[in-house]
């Protein structure tokens, strides 16, 4: 069998301290590692929610298997109600679908 | 194991592989109907809490996304159940949509006996397979282990036929 690397698409939500108007303010996506999700699983559900080549979503993927976790989308906050909903969707999310702030 | 075919993904399973994909997805059923309970960790593990440290705002999430994904849940399952041959094996051929519904309820199976077996970070699969058979053969660990291996054999296959 392939790897098992996975992702949790875990938003962290931090608390929110600037005056930036929601509208303006950037959420990024961040996925944990897990042990059960495929490697290929996680490029697929990269690629299906994100529009990522398929290059670009195994390199993700990559990197997620190796640091623990990784950023893997930025994107307004309000698009973010839609990836979070594929992400339960899809089961790749599970403790938090990161949720912070982009800097 | 599957293969494209042109716009279709196509396996041929033997009698017992039907039996077990029909018993697991009755099973993911089962646990979205009847047998759902929030309290359950693997109902935990399909529905996660959006914010970890904020119960009051992952309910209300929960609230309004809950029934959609528990239908769409179901409905993935239901894929399976559907496409399956009736008694004795045969050929199963999906078309991308149904692949794409199988591909997420094999997850789901996957994530949820990943809760039962205590799948861990490091956990090598073959290694509690031996652990399990040296303890009992006749063991219904031995049967869901090996039953998870083969679902992720079985999805793997799928993966590679779908981004291929």
């Amino acid at each position: 069998m392939g790897g098992m690397a996975a992702p949790q698409v875990a938003p962290v939500e931090t608390p929110d301290t600037d005056e930036v108007p929601a509208a303006d303010r950037q959420w990024v996506t961040i996925v944990w590692d897990d042990p059960v999700n495929l490697m290929t699983y996680v490029t697929w559900v990269f690629q299906k929610l994100f529009g990522y080549s398929r290059e670009r979503a195994e390199q993700l993927m990559l990197d997620v298997h190796h640091k623990g976790r990784a950023v893997v989308s930025t994107a307004p906050g309000s698009g973010w109600s839609t990836t979070r909903r594929s992400c339960t969707r899809t089961g790749c999310g599970r403790r938090w679908t990161a949720r912070e702030r982009a800097e | 194991m599957f293969r494209r075919q042109t716009d279709h993904y196509v396996a041929t399973f033997a009698v017992d592989e039907v039996r077990v994909l029909r018993k697991v997805a009755s099973e993911v059923v089962g646990l979205l109907t009847d047998g759902f309970d929030h309290t359950d960790p693997v109902v935990g593990r399909l529905f996660p809490a959006v914010y970890p440290k904020d119960a009051a705002g992952s309910a209300e999430f929960r609230r309004y996304t809950e029934g959609d994904l528990k239908t769409a849940k179901i409905d993935q399952a239901g894929a399976i159940l559907a496409a399956l041959p009736d008694e004795a094996g045969g050929e199963v051929r999906l078309d991308a949509e149904a692949a794409e519904a199988w591909l997420r309820a094999l997850n789901d199976a996957r994530l949820a006996m990943g809760v039962r077996l205590e799948i861990k970070d490091g956990t090598d699969l073959g290694e509690e397979l031996d652990d399990a058979v040296t303890e009992d053969p006749g063991s219904s660990r031995v049967f869901q282990l090996s039953v998870y291996a083969y679902l992720g054999y079985l999805q793997e296959s799928l993966l590679n036929a779908l981004i291929d």
